[in-house]
């Protein structure tokens, strides 16, 4: 029964989504409307599932006095300091909520991921070591695109003498341009089909039980 | 108090905890880094609650809207329970059933979706890129579609890649390495101009407050 019902709702629920695109009348238009609501409130409980853990994982830490306990107060007070603000509060413009995540959660948000650029750059120093002439081509191409997207590139390019008066004065960008709308759209197109005709077996398979890893284990 | 002042040391604060990291790793950056796991947690929890929970489930169920109380929103109501139930070792198994509606809707609903938009529109827009244009045009489009059918090719492991197979594969590779070096510099950029932003917010909005602040302090 514990497997059974589980795969029995992951049949029904996934064929009404699927008959609902097929046969857009009712009641599979109707049922597949709601089940789209439900997705939407079920999925959101997780987002409490992971919230939830995030306070366990960081007690856990303080309790056993594990390393670098000493910030996990920070992470629950900074939880529940936007929590408590949130629900007194409320979340329209100028309330205390509004005023920590514009002032506090966005800047840190925007300088964590770009401090990635640092880090990206490096990796990549050291993973795209030209071995071969393809790992060169991708770092070239990534280089030209780069350069295509400040006006460095451009300014560089008119160093050249007569390519300011000439035909392309801006080639660094046209050739960044025709990188991402030939080359890299190609490469696009055939990751992008090959993971649709991926997803379409597996949503295939899970909707047919012959996939149940979601479910915890092979029983 | 001048809240505007406050908002902007706030954040230059951070801003600096955070890139202290490129010197070391060090207490001020692991201070802020917990700080912004905790508050983008709780964000999200409070979004969910305003954008998600009352108005698709707490409203309808109590019938705040303009329709009287619609009963069905039980159902969601209880899968999400069983959700939460996960935490709760003796009753865990109940989130299957949850996570059973999740991924059943989930796979449905991508099932079609992921084929319409990611699979057929884009062998339409491959196709249609052949049609019209000049010399160039067509030489363009002759290698975007031979670089998304070589791309294929090179996905195809039911064959082994060898003889026209094998060429079309080595052809499919270097558009993809082409494609991953493009999409990783773009990628690059995207995180320099955030960089920017915040040098531009450092220099220009915190940086004039200084005086002002130590006007206040003294």
């Amino acid at each position: 029964m514990r497997t059974i019902l589980p795969l029995a709702i992951t049949f029904v629920t996934g064929m009404i989504m699927v008959l609902n695109f097929f046969v857009p009348h009712r009641p599979f238009n109707s049922m597949g409307n709601s089940l789209s609501d439900w997705y939407m409130i079920v999925a959101s409980a997780a987002i409490f599932l992971g919230a939830m853990n995030l306070l366990q994982v960081h007690f856990a830490r303080i309790r056993h006095r594990a390393r670098n306990w000493q910030y996990s107060p920070v992470a629950i007070g900074g939880f529940l300091l936007m929590l408590t603000a949130g629900l007194v509060t409320g979340v329209e413009e100028g309330r205390a909520f509004d005023f920590m995540f514009q002032n506090m959660v966005v800047p840190m948000g925007a300088t964590m991921f770009s401090l990635l650029a640092f880090f990206v750059a490096s990796a990549a120093f050291r993973a795209f070591r030209s071995s071969n002439w393809r790992a060169t081509l991708l770092l070239v191409s990534a280089f030209v695109v780069m350069l295509g997207r400040v006006p460095i590139g451009d300014l560089l390019w008119r160093l050249v003498p007569g390519a300011a008066s000439g035909a392309h004065p801006s080639l660094v960008t046209e050739i960044a341009e025709w990188i991402m709308q030939v080359p890299n759209m190609a490469g696009q197109r055939a990751v992008m089909i090959g993971a649709a005709l991926g997803v379409v077996a597996t949503s295939l398979r899970m909707i047919f039980g012959v996939e149940r890893s979601y479910l915890g284990g092979a029983d | 108090m001048n809240w505007e002042i406050l908002g902007i040391w706030l954040g230059a604060l951070l801003t600096l905890s955070l890139y202290s990291f490129l010197y070391r790793d060090n207490p001020f950056y692991k201070f802020t880094e917990h700080l912004f796991v905790g508050m983008s947690a709780g964000y999200w929890v409070i979004y969910n609650i305003f954008n998600v929970l009352r108005p698709n489930l707490w409203d309808r169920l109590t019938g705040a809207g303009e329709a009287g109380p619609d009963l069905w929103m039980i159902i969601p109501a209880v899968f999400g329970v069983f959700m939460i139930l996960r935490l709760v070792p003796k009753v865990a198994s109940l989130s299957r059933f949850a996570l059973a509606m999740i991924v059943g809707t989930g796979a449905g609903l991508s099932l079609v979706t992921t084929l319409q938009t990611n699979a057929l529109a884009q062998v339409e827009g491959t196709i249609l890129s052949v049609t019209g244009g000049g010399l160039s045009e067509f030489l363009d489009s002759f290698l975007l579609v031979a670089g998304v059918v070589c791309g294929l090719v090179y996905f195809f492991f039911s064959k082994a890649h060898r003889g026209v197979i094998g060429g079309a594969a080595g052809i499919g590779i270097t558009i993809l390495m082409i494609a991953f070096g493009a999409s990783f510099g773009y990628t690059v950029m995207a995180r320099i101009s955030l960089l920017i932003g915040q040098a531009q917010f450092l220099l220009f909005r915190w940086l004039p407050t200084i005086p002002l602040f130590r006007g206040l302090a003294g």
